[in-house]
């Protein structure tokens, strides 16, 4: 166990290098000059030399990409060209935001996910599982801004039991801050909940049908105890693997909700740096985006070893 | 086979109705006669502007209504099928062939190769593809071209971990063995030998990620990160009419409803394929 956290831990760095080339080389190849970007095309050609010996463009390519490294390592970002704010406030502020709406969206996902998966497995092959694997499987395959955009016009225009906008307004309490949460929070929630849900229903079927569990109901106990006592944690814990995929895909989903939702968030960030070529906002954000995935799989893996004991003490798993 | 699935009692295999197969490509195929002949199914010219006629509801004229432009909503939802069917299957044809090429490769060689080729894999499976492709868009600009390699690049990794993996359990069979021994080749150990065994792998990764390739177009176009402006786009379409979501959610349900309506025909039909295959 010790093992393999520190293999892990050590790769973690390696892994980021290998990102951080590619996302510098990636945004210094963007067409298009950065000072003349930010000047206008009005702007004379010594004033744009000047800027572009102001932010370091003339230096050679590697002296910038250790710059930028040992910047980005030591929390010194540098500027938005765009908004003209410190990129460091302006990426952590949104990570932010999109945390609290990605966090509403797990803490919505697990317990819904878990259910019907345990009712799909416990009922295998009858209606209710029937049901429940289809419906997984179809809201699963519908990009989350389709069924965001349907859950908008239901539930936002039609009936107007929620806002339309993700934002609350500054000042908002938090049960209004909730409610402008909830829709997109769903949207993502219906995306990711069909894979988990599967993952649970395929361990809770041969949970159920195993000896031991089949041992158990034949000494009298009902169907509903067998799987409390019994079942419920060996159908579970296998589906801690399938969670921390599906938290990838809901960090790459945010992208697309916040855009929809007029959400303030890191990935609209992430868009919009892009498309207007703020190139330190970009790369920051594309960094600060890149180390959370590499979080994320390293804390699934970790739950998943922590939860199974015959993972956390099996000898030489890793 | 586990004990478990031993000892359970047997269950009446009912035989699997191929409905869900049956509708799914039914679905699927009636959107690729929609992308191929759209000219002549719809009822506008999905371009055509009338300004007299802007967000009109639906109805007898409209059958969806009409757009901020008043463009036929229905017109430009059946013209909106080609540019993602232009993009997902070569996508995904790119895909398959350039990961199973890899996976093969890998796995029948083994060793260092195999190493190397994996260690490079795992970094790429986690690099978000969606910051991948965000950054490639804005070097290389909005094409088909573009969106079938970012799509079909961040798809090649894992085509290529599953087909290794199904490798590596065909390499150590005694047929390929026995082959080894008579002195075949490595390049017709793995052409003539292993493929054809993990040709059903190969099958089920083009399936699903036939499915991820519309999910992956359709999401980047909403983006803005699709084709040229002015495609009739079912993603783009979603983005630009969002403005117009109280007013006009025609506009928006249509394209909505149309990229929904394809991938679960995908998926409805990838999935009884899979189950199939898997079972033979």
């Amino acid at each position: 166990m010790r093992r393999f956290l520190l293999r892990r831990l050590a790769a973690i760095p390696l892994t980021l290098l290998a990102v951080s080339v590619l996302i510098f080389t990636a945004t210094e190849l963007i067409p298009g000059d950065v000072a003349r970007t930010i000047l206008g095309r009005e702007a004379g050609d010594a004033a744009v030399a000047r800027l572009r010996a102001e932010l370091g463009l003339d230096r050679p390519i590697m002296t910038r990409y250790f710059g930028w490294l040992r910047g980005f390592v030591t929390g010194q970002w540098g500027d938005s060209t765009l908004l003209r704010v410190p990129v460091r406030d302006l990426v952590l502020t949104r990570l932010g935001d999109s945390l609290i709406l990605g966090a509403l969206a797990f803490a919505l996902l697990v317990p819904v996910a878990l259910t019907l998966g345990l009712v799909a497995g416990v009922n295998h092959d009858r209606p209710a599982d029937r049901i429940i694997s289809v419906a997984g499987l179809t809201l699963g395959a519908i990009p989350e801004f389709v069924t965001g955009v349907i859950l908008l016009v239901v539930f936002a225009v039609r009936l107007r039991w929620f806002p339309a906008s993700a934002q609350a307004p500054d000042g908002a309490s938090p049960l209004t801050r909730l409610g402008h949460l909830l829709l997109p929070a769903l949207s993502l929630v219906l995306l990711c909940t069909g894979y988990v849900a599967r993952h649970v229903r395929a361990s809770t079927v041969n949970a159920v049908e195993s000896p031991y569990a089949q041992a158990i109901e034949l000494r009298g106990f009902t169907r509903g105890q067998v799987v409390r006592r019994h079942v419920l944690r060996n159908s579970t814990i296998p589906a801690t693997s399938a969670l921390g995929v599906q938290l990838q895909f809901l960090l790459g989903g945010l992208v697309a909700v916040e855009l929809l939702y007029n959400y303030p968030g890191v990935g609209a960030l992430l868009l919009r740096s892009a498309v207007e070529k703020d190139l330190p906002t970009l790369q920051a954000t594309a960094m600060v985006l890149g180390v959370l995935y590499m979080l994320i799989v390293l804390a699934a893996d970790l739950a998943y070893r922590l939860l199974d004991p015959r993972v956390r003490l099996g000898a030489g798993a890793s | 086979m586990s004990a478990a699935t031993v000892l359970a009692p047997r269950r009446a295999t009912r035989p699997r109705v191929p409905v869900a197969l049956a509708a799914g490509t039914a679905i699927v195929a009636a959107w690729v006669v929609v992308a191929l002949f759209w000219p002549h199914l719809a009822p506008y010219d999905p371009e055509l502007q009338d300004p007299l006629h802007r967000f009109a509801a639906p109805g007898a004229g409209h059958w969806l209504g009409t757009d901020q432009f008043g463009r036929d909503t229905f017109s430009r939802m059946l013209a909106g099928a080609r540019p993602v069917l232009l993009v997902a299957p070569p996508a995904t044809a790119l895909a398959v062939v350039a990961g199973t090429l890899v996976g093969l490769v890998a796995g029948s060689r083994g060793g260092l190769a195999d190493e190397i080729v994996m260690r490079v894999l795992d970094a790429l499976v986690v690099f978000p593809a969606i910051i991948a492709a965000v950054l490639f868009v804005a070097l290389a600009g909005r094409s088909v071209t573009v969106l079938v390699l970012v799509i079909a690049g961040s798809f090649v990794p894992i085509v290529a971990r599953s087909v290794r993996a199904a490798t590596l359990v065909e390499r150590e069979r005694s047929y390929v063995e026995a082959a080894r021994l008579r002195g075949e080749p490595s390049w017709s150990l793995m052409v003539r030998e292993i493929f054809p065994n993990v040709v059903t792998t190969v099958l089920v990764e083009a399936t699903s990620r036939f499915g991820d390739a519309i999910f992956a177009a359709a999401t980047l176009s909403f983006l803005g990160l699709g084709q040229p402006p002015g495609s009739p786009d079912w993603g783009a379409s979603v983005s630009d009419n969002r403005l117009w979501l109280q007013l006009a959610p025609w506009t928006v349900l249509a394209p909505a409803l149309a990229i929904a309506s394809l991938v679960v025909g995908v998926a409805l039909a990838a999935d009884s394929l899979r189950g199939r295959w898997e079972a033979s």
